[in-house]
């Protein structure tokens, strides 16, 4: 079976594509769980400012989740463009 | 060349048998020596109870050593049991049978010993609740077992399922995605689950009349946690049994090998992350009763934004599968 050129890109950008999705979604899961922890810790402590405790703990993993949308993006991108 | 595929199968299952044991030792003997040094400081503040902090130690120990010893099963297996018809396949069977247990073994040795720490650490400070905390410590730790559990059925599967009849083509890539998928999937969670589990016994040590919704909160957080795993060993099932149609082609199967490994990297950080959150609740729930449902409904939606990021990977890995 001869390997041609073409089939050996497609083949890095699938590899490229996993790798990119998964170890992405490592650093957003475990920061954003950190900000859920805080925010759980100081509801228990201070139950009355509940909602804004919580508006806080989304505002702060919206701006972790970033780099995962990053890397579906890049993923998706290695996936169907490239 | 029958010579040569006997001696690559040979081949395969040191190495897998290698790989199982070797990875699989790390976690447990981690989680046993946090134990331990738990026990000791326990033991330090309070000499008195010195029988049943070392009771619960051992056994807290004796679970944690559970993975480990699923390591040993599937290395022993490897390197003993005969291979009725050695073909190509079998080679690649082997080894992701191997890295499948050994990478799902880590995560469940190191989460076992969160709560034999806490427990041992909490009978010193509580010593009327031990048998409440060695209860609540088992529970827990078998929870956390749940994931290494699924790394040895698809590990047994890998090894004892006939794979022969179908295309070499792309089945190799998916044996080696299933592998992965499953083992690596299977640290996150497990971790996760012992910091709920940890922080359950510490609750339940400080405020012992409030066990009941402890224990409660404790098993929520964790069904949670467990969500990635089980997106894991569904990939995993899918490689396995969907039967792919034969092609000499290397994109399509370097696809099912990335698919395993997106996956499997994918669900460690919400695994970790989901059980950061639910363990600081059930710490919480602890000291402050009456804040429970507010508790309980931070804790889902924190989990809830943890987990989008090992729904996209799920997502990408199907695609990968399906589509590509």
């Amino acid at each position: 079976m001869a390997i041609e050129g073409v089939d050996i890109v497609k083949a890095a950008a699938f590899l490229g594509a996993g790798i990119s999705m998964g170890l992405g979604a490592i650093g957003p899961g475990v920061g954003e769980g950190m900000a859920a922890a805080k925010a759980c810790e100081a509801i228990g402590r201070n139950p009355q400012e509940a909602g804004l405790l919580t508006r806080t703990m989304l505002v702060g993993q919206a701006v972790s989740e970033s780099t995962g949308i990053y890397s579906l993006v890049v993923a998706l991108l290695l996936l169907f463009v490239v | 060349m029958t010579l040569d595929i006997e001696i690559g199968v040979k081949i395969a299952t040191f190495v897998g048998a290698g790989i199982s044991m070797g990875m699989g030792a790390i976690g447990a003997a981690i989680g046993e020596g946090y134990t331990a040094a738990a026990a000791n400081s326990a033991l330090s503040r309070n000499p008195d109870n010195a029988g049943d902090i070392l009771k619960n130690m051992l056994v807290g120990q004796a679970v944690a050593e559970s993975a480990a010893i699923f390591s040993l099963v599937i290395a022993m297996l490897l390197l003993f049991s005969s291979t009725p018809n050695p073909q190509p396949i079998t080679i690649w069977a082997y080894l992701a049978a191997g890295l499948c247990m050994g990478f799902g073994a880590i995560g469940s040795g190191v989460g076992s010993g969160f709560p034999a720490a806490s427990a041992c650490e909490g009978m010193a400070r509580q010593p009327a609740a031990g048998r409440r905390l060695t209860t609540s410590m088992l529970v827990g730790s078998a929870v956390c077992q749940t994931t290494s559990i699924y790394a040895l059925v698809i590990a047994l599967i890998l090894m004892f399922f006939d794979f022969t009849k179908q295309p070499f083509g792309p089945t190799w890539a998916a044996l080696m995605g299933a592998g992965l998928s499953t083992g690596i999937a299977a640290i996150g969670p497990a971790i996760g689950e012992g910091k709920v589990a940890g922080a359950c016994c510490e609750g339940i040590a400080r405020n012992p009349s409030s066990a009941g919704p402890i224990t409660n909160l404790m098993l929520l957080g964790q069904a949670v946690s467990e969500t990635t795993g089980i997106y894991g060993l569904l990939i995993s099932f899918i490689l396995l049994f969907k039967g792919f149609a034969a092609t000499p082609d290397l994109a399509p199967a370097f696809g099912l090998v990335s698919a395993g490994l997106c996956m499997g990297l994918g669900a460690i950080g919400p695994g970790i992350g989901e059980g950061l959150a639910a363990s600081s609740a059930v710490s919480w729930l602890g000291r402050n009763a009456e804040a429970q449902p507010i508790l309980i409904r931070s804790m889902l939606v924190g989990q809830a934004v943890s987990e989008s990021t090992g729904i996209y990977s799920f997502v990408v890995a199907l695609v990968l599968i399906f589509v590509m």
